[in-house]
């Protein structure tokens, strides 16, 4: 579909689409914004966690009688204080014992027990006399390792799901999951050329510069606040109060500004821990997570093991596909590994497709979503299966790609057929790219992938509020995250047909507002968003039926234009048109407050495409690689603010970046994280990077009023297989493992010149 | 342990505190000053989100000991914008979004001044490593160079 | 009667089809009669699942009306980062 033939793009945006400052901007430029570290109360104690230094050991005994008599120590919390209260429900006890350990610690950097003291040395003085009776365990923490018969067993109520006959031992392998379509068996007999290619990933962290905080205040009759950096406030008051046995509304939760979290704090650890120690102690408890505890203790992505088999014919068509994927997600269940099998060929047109994954437990922290969870890994591998494949056939890799890309139309890999898609855009609109032109250097190449993801609504609610002075106040649900409060203004100013500076958007707490899912799955300018236009709406509504009242005509004789009530007509009346302020002004003998809810569960996300551009510069003699041009082409339906789209595309990119070439997790022969610090798991810098140029395509998606798609994750998708074909192409190896890291590319320069 | 009185100055004004021995510069600004805008990242010198400058010298307050900032002058976030006035770095990072979630914000921010104070005229590239001290996980630095390099441009037209 | 795909590792609990009839005017409908039908399902349907109507994914709507002629799938339940 040409981009600009459709009706959302007809339409003439007044404020949608620009780029105005932020609403929070000055608070954030100056120190003033408020983090989840960044609160106090009177009387606060400091709560500090215990943790097992072992990666799997069954805990006899805990004794916290020494602990409770030190001076200044006000409350302290183990498993005898968490009662098992999930009813049944299994993905909530698997909360219940991550944020603290029951009969096993299930990786090293379980929480244990928890103290609340006077002071941070108190605090620290007193967990060192927790005394804890472990046995310890063998433990396992490579994926296809637990997966051998006689591994270590973690959990011995997991009995493979998904596969006939259900098996009669315990294991590791908690689900087998399989999509696709058509006969891959087939499909393989009518290619010329196959390539099969087995990969591994290690497990990366989100690495948001914000560690855990939060500050629980429980009083005496059970009513408790928390101030948490969380991306849903709401799934964390509904999970503590659950877990702790408290009614919902007792609990008040407020959103602090967030310092990132690409998913990982889309789920609780310390919360429900600060929470029962404010319940023992009666007095406010801050528990902040040191950066040792974030990465041994919150939830990193999984790591991977898949096997890829893709089969062409001559003329470059794909006949077939095929892909294992063995994802393992930490001690409980639930690695991404079925989104992971769903996205693997989620961007070809495939007659016979098959995707099977496997979820896999190890004694890990329990992993956490991480951006696309599950998707990067599968793109790694296909893509550089299919840069493989598009050179056996003598086709460039972007020709390859739009020959076989799903359009419109197309059956997609995990089941349901494709509506108006942007992958053949970005692909058409990257071979035009100079990038593509630009010349080389020595030791560099280019290489290129195709991403996806599929971005979803979920519970959302708004309520917006008109001013008397006609001004409006905007309350939403889902934490800002990535500058989402300047959207929402724009959206509200677009719709009201006011100036943007005249809306001012809030994080509300859960007391003042409906449920609203978490900031996840690239929902926010979606869902939100289509909350706030449709809250607007409403608001209107309400506005020309008071337009309506003070002329004494019918209310549907009036129309809203540009921030003003106008008769409708000329047989209307001949009233001149009356401003959102001049109505707001007499709210109060009109009928009172003048406000537009929306509260609904959002559906109709449309997935998205992108594909990216990568050269780089492989250093023959240490194996370091420089990114030396990056491009990101992605469609974002339609671009709210463009410089916050524009600044998902390069965040959510050099992650990818860092996730291919440096970031791992490191586990010492004992179970222990051997890098849990920024020094060692190495993150990009400022240095290490160019600038990232980005194309913003908009094919509208069918389901938003301004034909909005999710775009937050999708660019994390593509990254790890464009480095991975551009090193190969620079430095003529192609490594099937990641990270990237120079020792591993010269291990591979080294196997290549002793083949030579 | 025993306490340490500390007499220094902070954003141009004359501060005293008690502190213990082993507490850290950050701590003291955040827990007893209320100055939270310098953040705890790492607690280990690796993420600049602590970034002040102890006499014009750009450093990680959570490396520093609260008592070794005695007799010293010490910069920090708070003390960027000259009351209503933004710093142009201020501006410009607003200008260009060059913040997204915003923690890491307040470091780059004392760090990029103080590599203008030195450096007015810098390269992309020395930007680029005068700020490879402060991570940032949301942006991938594109934005924050672009708002550096446009501020430099314009103290030096001032 | 509505055509719902499930996908192939549910295979297991409905005799072996990917491709099952069910008499359903919406979401919730069908979700509640797959149970009856195939007992198999339920644990799959009671940890979450989302269901794709003519391409669109939706994660909570039950009261989605469904058409003898909607193409529908049952997926996994959504969940981002």
């Amino acid at each position: 579909m040409p981009l600009d033939s459709t009706q959302q793009n007809k339409r003439d945006f007044k404020v949608v689409g620009t780029r105005p400052l932020r609403p929070d901007g000055i608070d954030k430029v100056t120190g003033r914004a408020k983090f989840g570290a960044d609160a106090t109360a009177p009387g606060m104690l400091v709560g500090r966690i215990l943790r097992s230094p072992h990666a799997h050991a069954r805990i006899k005994k805990i004794d916290t009688s020494k602990a409770e008599k030190l001076a200044g120590v006000k409350a302290v919390v183990t498993r005898a204080d968490f009662p098992d209260k999930t009813d049944g429900d299994a993905a909530l006890y698997d909360v219940l014992y991550n944020i603290m350990a029951r009969d096993k610690a299930l990786y090293e950097g379980h929480a244990v027990a928890a103290v609340a003291a006077v002071d941070a040395r108190t605090a620290r003085d007193a967990l060192k006399l927790i005394k804890i009776d472990y046995e310890v365990l063998p433990h396992v923490t490579d994926v296809d390792a637990a997966m051998k018969p006689g591994a270590p067993v973690l959990h011995n109520t997991i009995f493979t799901d998904g596969v006939e006959p259900k098996p009669k031992k315990p294991s590791n392998i908690v689900r087998r999951y399989e999509f696709g379509h058509g006969d891959v068996e087939a499909g393989f007999k009518k290619a010329d050329i196959i390539v099969e290619r087995t990969f591994k990933t290690e497990a990366t962290h989100q690495g948001y510069i914000e560690p855990h905080a939060c500050l629980a205040n429980v009083g005496p009759d059970g009513q408790g606040e928390l101030w948490v950096c969380t991306q849903g406030h709401f799934m964390v008051r509904d999970t503590c109060a659950r877990l702790l046995g408290m009614d919902i509304s007792k609990l008040r939760v407020t959103a602090s500004e967030i310092g990132g979290g690409f998913g990982g704090k889309t789920t609780v650890f310390i919360e429900p821990v600060a929470l029962a120690l404010s319940r023992k102690a009666n007095r406010p408890v801050k528990v902040v997570m040191s950066r040792d505890e974030v990465f041994k203790a919150s939830g990193p992505t999984a790591s991977t093991s898949i096997d890829v088999k893709i089969g062409v014919t001559k003329a470059g068509r794909i006949t077939a596909a095929d892909a294992t994927l063995r994802y393992q997600g930490g001690a409980f269940a639930g690695s991404p590994v079925e989104f992971g099998a769903m996205s693997t060929f989620a961007c070809y047109d495939l007659e016979n497709v098959r995707a099977i994954g496997y979820d896999v437990v190890t004694n890990r922290p329990k992993q956490a979503a991480y951006r696309a969870p599950g998707a990067p890994m599968a793109a790694f591998a296909v893509e550089s299966v299919i840069e493989e494949l598009a050179h056996k056939v003598g086709m460039t890799g972007i020709d390859f790609r739009i020959k076989n890309a799903a359009r419109e139309g197309t059956k997609s890999s995990y089941g349901p057929t494709y509506g108006p898609i942007g992958l053949l855009p970005t692909l058409e609109r990257a071979k035009q790219h100079p990038h593509f032109q630009a010349p080389l250097g020595p030791n560099q190449g280019r290489g290129m992938a195709c991403g996806f993801w599929f971005n979803f609504g979920g519970q959302t609610c708004v309520s917006l509020n008109v001013n008397i002075d006609g001004t409006v106040a905007l309350s939403v649900g889902t934490p800002d995250i990535g500058g989402s409060r300047a959207s929402m203004c724009l959206m509200a100013a677009e719709e009201l047909g006011i100036p943007y500076d005249k809306v001012r958007a809030i994080v509300a707490d859960t007391s003042s507002l409906g449920y609203n899912d978490v900031t996840d799955g690239s929902r926010t300018t979606f869902a939100t968003g289509m909350a706030t236009i449709l809250a607007a709406r409403d608001a209107i509504k309400k506005l020309t039926a008071r337009a309506a009242q003070i002329w004494g005509i019918e209310p549907d004789a009036v129309t809203w234009e540009k921030g003003y009530a106008k008769p409708a007509g000329a047989n209307a009346g001949n009233f001149p048109p009356l401003s959102i302020a001049e109505i707001a002004a007499q709210a109060g003998a009109t009928g009172g407050p003048i406000a537009g809810h929306h509260e609904y569960s959002a559906d109709g996300a449309g997935v998205s495409f992108a594909t990216h551009i990568c050269d780089a510069e492989v250093d023959p003699e240490t194996g370091a690689t420089k990114i030396v041009r990056y491009t990101v082409l992605q469609d974002a339906g339609k671009a709210v603010h463009p410089s916050y789209v524009e600044g998902q595309f390069q965040g959510g990119a050099v992650q990818g970046i860092g996730w291919a070439l440096n970031e791992e997790y490191i586990y010492g022969k004992d179970g222990r994280l051997q890098n849990a610090g920024f020094l060692d798991y190495r993150i990009p810098v400022c240095s290490d990077l160019p600038m990232i140029d980005t194309v913003i395509l908009e094919i509208p998606n069918p389901g938003h009023p301004y034909g909005v798609r999710g775009v937050g994750e999708t660019s994390i998708v593509p990254p790890l297989a464009t480095i991975a074909n551009a090193v190969s192409a620079a430095a003529g190896v192609r490594l099937t493992s990641l990270p990237m890291s120079p020792p591993k590319i010269l291990a591979a320069l080294d196997r290549k010149a002793a083949a030579e | 342990m025993s306490n340490i009185h500390v007499r220094t100055k902070i954003n141009g004004d004359v501060v005293e505190y008690v502190c213990e021995a082993d507490e850290t510069l950050l701590d003291v600004l955040r827990n007893r000053l209320g100055l939270t805008g310098a953040k705890e990242g790492c607690g280990t010198g690796d993420c600049g989100a602590c970034s002040v400058t102890i006499d014009g010298r750009l450093t990680c307050s959570c490396l520093v000991l609260g008592a070794e900032a005695d007799g010293s002058e010490i910069g920090t976030i708070e003390g960027m914008a000259n009351g209503e006035q933004l710093h142009p770095l201020q501006r410009k990072f607003l200008e260009h979004a060059a913040l997204q979630c915003g923690i890491c914000t307040p470091g780059i921010l004392v760090a990029a001044k103080a590599l203008l104070e030195h450096n007015p005229k810098p390269t992309e590239t020395e930007v680029r490593f005068g700020l490879a001290g402060n991570l940032c996980r949301c942006t991938g630095y594109d934005k924050i160079v672009r708002a550096v390099m446009d501020a430099a441009q314009e103290m030096r037209r001032a | 009667m509505v055509k719902v795909v499930v996908w192939g590792s549910l295979k297991p609990h409905t005799g072996g089809k990917a491709e099952l009839e069910i008499e359903a005017g919406n979401v919730r409908e069908l979700l509640n009669r797959l149970g009856e039908a195939y007992p198999g399902l339920k644990p799959q349907l009671a940890r979450g699942v989302s269901v794709a109507i003519d391409g669109v994914i939706f994660r909570d709507g039950w009261h989605e009306p469904l058409r003898k002629d909607s193409e529908v799938f049952l997926l996994p339940r959504m969940v981002g980062g």
